[in-house]
C-alpha cells in the first residue's frame, strides 16, 4: 500500500509539473505580455522598459522556473488589471467556488446513487425509465441554459431564491442545482450499471437465501461493492466542476475563483490566469490522487502499480 | 478465433443475410437510434438548405420591428419566431445558427478523433513504455480544466471560427484515447493479429487493416458523443462572449443576447436554448442508439 501511495504521489507530482509549464507557455505564446501591461498603443520605449523591469527580455525557461519557484512558495505576482496580489484575490475567492462545488456534489451524489440503485433493483419499471429520463435530459442540458432558465422560474417568477449573490445562504441553491445536475447523469448510470452487475453475483444470492432483508441487501451488501468505481467518477466530476465554475459562477454573479477567471480571461490579466488554470488543475489532481488512495483502500485488488 | 468460426459455419443456415443488412434492421428497430437520427437528418439538412429555408437575411436588422414576440405568444405570421432586440428575424438566425452548431461540432469531434485515436491506438497496441506515455498525456490534459483554458485561448487569440474550432478539437481527444487505448488492447490479444504480425505485414498495415475497423464501432460511438459535448461548449464560449463573436448567428450567443432581456422576454433565451437541447439530445441518442446496435449478440 505504500508503495503505491509513493508511485501515485510521484506521477500526480510529474503531472502537476507538466499542467503548470503548458499553463505557462500557453498563454506566452499568444503575445507580448510587456504589450498588455503597457496597454493599446503604448509607445516603443515604454514597452521596452516595461519588458526589462518585468524580466520578459530574460529567456522563457528562465521565467519558468522563476514563477514555478514563487508559485510553490504561495506567491503568483501582482494582477496587471487588479493591481493586487494574485494570491491574495484567489484566496479570498476560492471558498465561494468550493462551497458550490462540494453542494454541487453533494447534491449529485444524494440524487444520483439512490436512483442508480433503485433503477437496478426494479430495471425496466417506471423508478428505471424515470432514472434514465432524468440522464438523458441532464446530458443534453446545456448549464448555463438551465442556470437561466431556473431563474426565470423560481427568482423572476416565483421570487423563492435569489438570482444572483451570496449575501443569503439562499442564493446557493441554484447554482448546486445547477451543477449537481451535470454531474448527475455519469454518476447514476455508473451506479445503475455496477449494481445490475454486483445483484446478480453469487454472494448476493446468499444473503437473499438467507432470509436478510431485501433493502439491507440492496443497500449494505450490493451498494458497497458497486459503489468502488463510483468513488473515481465523483473524484473527476468534482475536479471538472471546479473548473467548470466559472459558467455557473458567471451566470449567478457569485464572486468566486471561476468569476475572478472570467474577469481575468476578459481583460487579459495573464498572471491570473496562470495561477487559476494551475490551481484548478491541482485541485483535480488532489482529488483524483485521493480517490485513487480510497479505492485502494476499500479494494485491495487495485493496489497493483 | 477463425478456427472455431470454420468449423461452426456449415451448421449456420446457408443464405445468412449481409451483416450491413443485419445491421440495418437493427437500427430500424431502436427507438432511440430512429429518434436521435431524424432530427439530427432534420437539423442536417435545415443546416444545410439554410438560405432556401430561412424567410428573412438572418443579418438584416429592421429597427422598426424591434422585440416582435412570437406567434404563439401573441405576435403576427409575418415573424414566427419573433424578432430579437436589433429587429432580426429570430427563425432566420436560428436556422443559420444550426450551420454554426454542426460545422463546429462536427469538425472538432473529427480533430479530436484524429489525436485521440492515434494516443489511444498506439498506446493500446504497443503497451509497455508507450501506453504510460500515451496515459500520462491524458492524465495532464484532463488536470487541464477545458473551459478555462478554451476561453483564455480564444480571448488571446480572438474568437474566430478557425480558433474556437481549433481549440476544442485539441482539448476534447481524451475520451477517444481512453476508449480505443482499452478497445485495442482487446483487439491485439485476436489470433488475426498474431496472424497478421507473423506473415510479416508492416506496422501501418496492421493497424489501418485489421485494428482500426474493429475499433471502429467505439470509434463512431465517441465521435457523436464528443460532438454533443463541442456543441454544448461553443455554445457556452459564445455565450461568456468569449466563442463565436457577433453578428454571426451563434444559439450560445443568441441565448447571451437574450438573457438582457430574461426578465421581460424569456422567449428570447427559451428558443435557442430548446434547439440546443434538441440537437444534443438526438446526436447522444443516436449514439447510444450505435452503441446497443453494433453490440455483440447478446449483449446490451
Amino acid at each position: 500500500m505504500l508503495k503505491f501511495v509513493l508511485t501515485k504521489i510521484g506521477m500526480a507530482a510529474l503531472v502537476a509539473l507538466t499542467v503548470s509549464f503548458i499553463s505557462f507557455i500557453l498563454l506566452f505564446m499568444a503575445g507580448d505580455p510587456a504589450i498588455a501591461i503597457a496597454g493599446e498603443g503604448a509607445s516603443g520605449e515604454v514597452i521596452a522598459a516595461i519588458r526589462s523591469q518585468y524580466g520578459f527580455d530574460r529567456p522563457l525557461l528562465v521565467q519558468y522556473v522563476d514563477w514555478l519557484m514563487r508559485a510553490l512558495s504561495g506567491d503568483f505576482g501582482m494582477s496587471y488589471y487588479f493591481k493586487a496580489p494574485v494570491s491574495g484575490m484567489i484566496a479570498e475567492r476560492l471558498p465561494v467556488t468550493m462551497t458550490i462545488g462540494f453542494l454541487g456534489m453533494s447534491f449529485a451524489l444524494l440524487l444520483a446513487i439512490p436512483m442508480g440503485v433503485l433503477a437496478a433493483a426494479f430495471p425496466n419499471t417506471l423508478i428505471d425509465r424515470l432514472a434514465l429520463g432524468i440522464a438523458v435530459v441532464g446530458q443534453a442540458i446545456p448549464s448555463f441554459w438551465f442556470g437561466l432558465i431556473l431563474i426565470v422560474v423560481f427568482s423572476v417568477n416565483l421570487g423563492w431564491v435569489p438570482a444572483s449573490g451570496t449575501r443569503q445562504w439562499t442564493g446557493y441553491v441554484l447554482p448546486m442545482i445547477v451543477l449537481g445536475y451535470y454531474a448527475t447523469p455519469a454518476i447514476m448510470r455508473l451506479t445503475r450499471a455496477g449494481m445490475l452487475e454486483v445483484l446478480s453475483a453469487d454472494y448476493i444470492r446468499t444473503a437473499r437465501a438467507k432470509g436478510i432483508k431485501p433493502r439491507r441487501v440492496l443497500f449494505k451488501h450490493a451498494l458497497r461493492n458497486a459503489i468502488i468505481p463510483v468513488v473515481s467518477l465523483a473524484a473527476v466530476q468534482l475536479g471538472f466542476m471546479f473548473g467548470g465554475s466559472v459558467v455557473v459562477e458567471t451566470i449567478f454573479a457569485l464572486h468566486g475563483a471561476g468569476y475572478l477567471a472570467w474577469e481575468s480571461i476578459s481583460r487579459n490579466d495573464l498572471p491570473t490566469m496562470q495561477a487559476l488554470i494551475l490551481i484548478f488543475a491541482m485541485f483535480y489532481i488532489a482529488f483524483t490522487f485521493l480517490a485513487d488512495v480510497l479505492n485502494a483502500w476499500l479494494d485491495p485488488r487495485l493496489r497493483t502499480v | 478465433m477463425s478456427n472455431t468460426s470454420l468449423t461452426i459455419s456449415p451448421g449456420l443456415p446457408a443464405a445468412s443475410p449481409a451483416p450491413s443488412r443485419v445491421l440495418a434492421r437493427k437500427a430500424l428497430r431502436h427507438r432511440g437510434f430512429m429518434v436521435g437520427f431524424l432530427i439530427l437528418l432534420f437539423v442536417g439538412l435545415t443546416a444545410l438548405f439554410a438560405p432556401l429555408i430561412a424567410p428573412y437575411d438572418p443579418y438584416k436588422q429592421d429597427l422598426l420591428a424591434r422585440l416582435a414576440p412570437p406567434v404563439f405568444l401573441g405576435g403576427d405570421w409575418k415573424h414566427l419566431l419573433g424578432t430579437d432586440a436589433l429587429g432580426r428575424d429570430y427563425l432566420s438566425r436560428l436556422i443559420y445558427g444550426a450551420r454554426v452548431s454542426l460545422l463546429i461540432g462536427f469538425t472538432a469531434a473529427l480533430i479530436s478523433a484524429v489525436i485521440g485515436t492515434t494516443l489511444g491506438v498506439l498506446g493500446g497496441y504497443f503497451g509497455g513504455k508507450v501506453d504510460a506515455v500515451v496515459m500520462f498525456i491524458v492524465s495532464v490534459r484532463l488536470a487541464l480544466p477545458a473551459t478555462l483554458v478554451a476561453l483564455a485561448v480564444v480571448a488571446l487569440f480572438g474568437g474566430s471560427l478557425t480558433v474556437v474550432v481549433s481549440v476544442l478539437g485539441l482539448l476534447l481527444w481524451d475520451r477517444f484515447a481512453v476508449v480505443l487505448r482499452s478497445a485495442t488492447m482487446q483487439v491485439r490479444q485476436m489470433d488475426y493479429i498474431a496472424a497478421a504480425e507473423v506473415l510479416g505485414a508492416s506496422l501501418p498495415r496492421i493497424l489501418f487493416k485489421d485494428v482500426l475497423p474493429n475499433v471502429m464501432n467505439q470509434l463512431i460511438v465517441i465521435v457523436t458523443l464528443e460532438m454533443a459535448h463541442a456543441i454544448i461548449l461553443e455554445a457556452a464560449l459564445s455565450f461568456l462572449g468569449l466563442g463565436v463573436q457577433p453578428p454571426t448567428p451563434s444559439w450560445g450567443l443568441m441565448i447571451s443576447e437574450g438573457k438582457e432581456m430574461l426578465l421581460f422576454e424569456s422567449w428570447l433565451i427559451t428558443i435557442p436554448g430548446i434547439a440546443l437541447f434538441i440537437l444534443v439530445f438526438s446526436i447522444n441518442m443516436l449514439g447510444d442508439g450505435i452503441r446497443d446496435v453494433t453490440a455483440p449478440e447478446g449483449r446490451n
